[in-house]
């Protein structure tokens, strides 16, 4: 274990001459470099993403007629609870923290991240934390099946004997997500180069900024309240019944509490990618820096004053609706900053339009579709009638696959020739770009009318006249999950080689980590770059 | 050129500790789910003996990791920098654990102040009380549940207030402890630092005392409703974090007698310190909202 101590001015050395990497499997097990980590968190998050999908198919298989036709109810209740833990804690938020592993520290001017080692551990707990959920499954009596959002009575009453493993995979869920967070924190804090002052961070390095602040701030509270399901099911306490003076309100007051700013750690990271994006292929610079930033930090501010207006329905006093109500709208102002920013930046620019960019500006169109879809669930009378209906399914489907997703999809295909130092295939990327695009819009577009039409959400069966919408969205899935595979394709060939990609790679692309090669050096900024 | 005006900064080459760390978090996790699941349907399985394994491999990880971190720091290796970055991290990590303990307190205050109302008639519920638990009486302490359990509150005189000022003193010690290391006085810096380990575990015996004392003669159990799961999840759970904190006290303390730590950089001592500190303020907290109101 001393290796390590004793040898490591040997090693440094090392790393001025060539690319020194440590081969084998033990350069993954035991890696303290933040491209390594990066790399592994991203290919973990696209299996994950893969997993859930198929969840998704079962369930879009189940629903693709009325009646019972593939699954039990039970199973199917499982399949939606696990699809959204896996999505949410799997696929999107290790997506993001591979994204800032590889590009925080290349674009601040650091050589790694500011704790290297904690860095690996964040990352390997993770496949066992869903190694642990997904083992649940074939416990007797199956997995969680109680909705992601485990809401009490469900999970504390009427849930099954694997409650104590999905609340223990939970908790070192969050404690990898805590430590990857101070991680992020620490690095931007710390580890900037000499010059590059707060204002002029990239903006995928302060919107991650903050989001790892929210992170910190709302990971244990989840702790909190999954300790407070563990106590209820198996150690007699009453937090959540009225009968020992608890009430299940208060579960989802805690949980949401969480859950709200959860979802913004799940697109603040997605709006700094298209800030990132916007301006390189409109070749201009990005429109209102300084408003994107403070329109980043209300958001995340106001993302702590929300939570409630997920529980409308609940029988919260007039006063509280209309509190959460307003606040929540308040929240269209900052975004509207933004998504104005973006079209702003590309107002009069000379525009090209190769895949990370059309996922940017998919983006930008679609998750506005899911922003106006959730000013109309703010209004809480107007709650009433779409609450726990298909509509919440596509509000939220929107923003987080048209949204996250396709943010995530767009950086990877906009780094992806830093990473290998090959271009992707550009006409594969097309045919994975318009083919989700089409899909995805089949598949979650005509939820809003089943849902405003009254269809409830999480339930296996559906009235008749459902049945056209639901073939339709059905297909939609199918065909967006098997759009996929292009995208797995085109990674794939783009590892194996490629047209070398150039240092810049995209014409109008500006920052650090454009100033180094690609494939980026094992090491970078081992001694700190010059900010102009 | 930068060479000079800027440190390098340390980045450890490979390291076996995390994914030691991480199996041993997997053992924990999957043990506890499965010692939990086995204790309430009464059954014996392999749950604990797995909980135990990941206990030895966390405690071999850390003993192994801050070794390595300890023999790095101690041969110079470490920047400026990166003790910034060191006394950031657990600075964030303490915020971590305010959240936490938020959660539990959110708890409490909304089943203090929101919930029992509700549940005896107030706001617009008083159709509620009237046809589920006529009976029930709203009072804080929570000594009769709307189902009838009945329990004795817990007084804040006597041992918790003992307790409170053994805590405080602990901090006071600390930092005296502190100044000691500052101003290059060995003598007063062990003495100090032993003083607080030595309240601390006293505050711990106390504790579990008071324990014994709440399930006997009060009749106050985890389960005794609302009351008795916020009071005893909340001292619980803050227990475990003085034990830690003493843990690392106790590391800090090994480490004062084999002569480690200058005025100018202490990093150890100073994050054991900040986490005393820390679980002493939400001692207070929890005094004055769980004891004492």
């Amino acid at each position: 274990m001393s290796v390590v101590i004793t040898e490591p001015h040997d090693h440094e050395e090392q790393h001025e001459h060539h690319d020194h990497k440590p081969g084998g499997i033990k350069r993954w097990l035991y890696t303290t470099n933040h491209k390594d980590i990066g790399t592994m968190y991203l290919i973990f998050a696209l299996i994950m993403f893969f997993i859930g999908g198929t969840m998704a198919m079962i369930i879009r298989l189940e629903l693709f007629q009325p009646g019972m036709q593939f699954v039990e109810p039970h199973f199917f209740n499982q399949m939606t609870t696990v699809h959204g833990l896996i999505m949410v804690f799997g696929a999107v938020m290790p997506a993001f923290t591979g994204l800032a592993n590889w590009m925080i520290p290349m674009m601040i001017g650091a050589p790694d991240m500011a704790l290297p080692r904690m860095n690996n551990w964040s990352f390997w707990i993770l496949p066992f934390a869903f190694l642990i959920l997904l083992l649940s499954l074939f416990m007797p009596g199956g997995g969680p099946s109680f909705g992601w959002t485990f809401y009490a009575p469900l999970s504390t009453t009427y849930s099954g004997d694997s409650t104590a493993l999905f609340v223990f995979s939970v908790h070192i869920m969050g404690i990898s997500s805590i430590m990857g967070a101070i991680n992020v924190i620490v690095t931007i804090w710390n580890m900037r180069a000499p010059g590059m002052t707060w204002m002029k961070m990239p903006l995928f390095v302060w919107t991650w900024f903050i989001t790892a602040f929210l992170l910190i701030m709302v990971m244990p509270v989840l702790a909190g309240v999954v300790t407070m399901v563990l106590t209820d099911k198996y150690f007699g306490t009453s937090f959540f019944d009225a009968a020992g003076g608890g009430d299940p309100v208060l579960f989802q007051h805690i949980f949401w509490f969480f859950g709200h700013p959860e979802v913004y750690i799940m697109i603040l990271p997605a709006f700094g990618i298209v800030s990132a994006i916007i301006p390189t292929f409109a070749r201009k610079k990005l429109f209102g820096y300084a408003s994107m930033v403070y329109a980043t930090a209300s958001i995340a501010i106001l993302s702590f004053l929300v939570w409630a207006h997920h529980m409308f329905t609940t029988g919260m006093p007039v006063f509280a609706t209309l509190f959460f109500m307003y606040a929540t709208m308040l929240i269209a102002v900052p975004t509207g900053v933004k998504v104005f920013n973006w079209v702003a930046t590309m107002w009069r620019g000379a525009m090209t339009f190769e895949v990370p960019m059309m996922f940017a500006l998919a983006f930008i169109v679609l998750f506005t579709i899911g922003g106006f879809s959730g000013l109309m669930l703010a209004i809480t009378p107007a709650d009433f009638q779409y609450h726990d209906t298909y509509f919440v399914v596509a509000h939220f489907h929107y923003v987080l696959v048209t949204g996250a997703i396709f943010s995530i999809v767009a950086a990877v295909y906009y780094w992806l020739p830093k990473w290998t130092g090959n271009m992707y295939d550009e006409s594969l990327g097309r045919w994975h770009f318009w083919c989700s695009l089409i899909s995805v819009n089949l598949l979650f577009f005509p939820m809003h009318f089943v849902g405003l039409a009254g269809m409830p959400r999480r339930i296996p069966d559906y009235a008749l006249q459902f049945a056209d919408f639901n073939a339709f969205i059905s297909i939609g899935g199918f065909l967006f999950g098997l759009s996929q595979l292009i995208f797995v394709w085109v990674l794939i060939k783009c590892a194996r080689g490629g047209v070398k990609a150039t240092d810049q790679v995209w014409e109008g692309a500006e920052g650090l980590e454009w100033e180094v090669p690609s494939p980026a050096p094992y090491h970078t900024f081992e001694t700190p770059p010059v900010i102009k | 050129m930068t060479t000079k005006t800027y440190e390098k900064y340390y980045v450890p080459a490979q390291s076996p500790w995390p994914i030691v760390g991480a199996v041993a978090l997997f053992f924990i996790a999957f043990g506890a789910g499965h010692l939990v699941i086995d204790i309430s349907n009464q059954q014996s399985g392999f749950g604990g003996y797995l909980l135990l394994l990941g206990f030895a491999v966390l405690v071999f990880m850390l003993v192994g990791w801050f070794r390595n971190v300890i023999d790095e720091s101690m041969s110079g290796l470490y920047s400026a920098q990166m003790d910034r970055s060191f006394r950031q991290g657990m600075s964030w990590f303490i915020v971590s654990e305010v959240m936490f303990f938020m959660a539990f307190f959110g708890a409490l205050f909304y089943g203090r102040m929101i919930a029992m109302q509700w549940l005896g008639g107030s706001s617009n519920n008083a159709m509620t009380f009237e046809l589920l638990w006529p009976d029930f009486q709203p009072v804080w302490p929570l000594v009769k549940t709307p189902g009838g359990i009945e329990t004795q509150a817990m007084p804040w005189t006597g041992l918790p207030l003992i307790n409170t000022a053994i805590l405080v003193v602990s901090s006071i010690t600390l930092h005296f402890a502190h100044t000691g290391l500052e101003q290059q006085k060995r003598g007063q810096l062990k003495l100090m630092l032993l003083l607080t380990l030595l309240l601390g575990a006293t505050f711990l015996s106390l504790q579990v005392y008071e324990y014994i004392h709440a399930y006997q003669d009060l009749g106050l159990r985890l389960d005794s409703g609302f009351y008795g799961n916020t009071f005893f999840l909340l001292t619980g759970f803050h227990g475990l974090h003085v034990t830690l904190g003493a843990i690392i006290l106790l590391f800090v303390f090994f480490r004062v007698l084999k002569g480690h730590f200058t005025p100018e950089k202490h990093f150890a001592f100073q994050a054991a310190a900040w986490y005393w500190h820390f679980v002493d303020v939400v001692w207070i907290c929890l005094f004055v909202i769980v004891y004492m109101l």
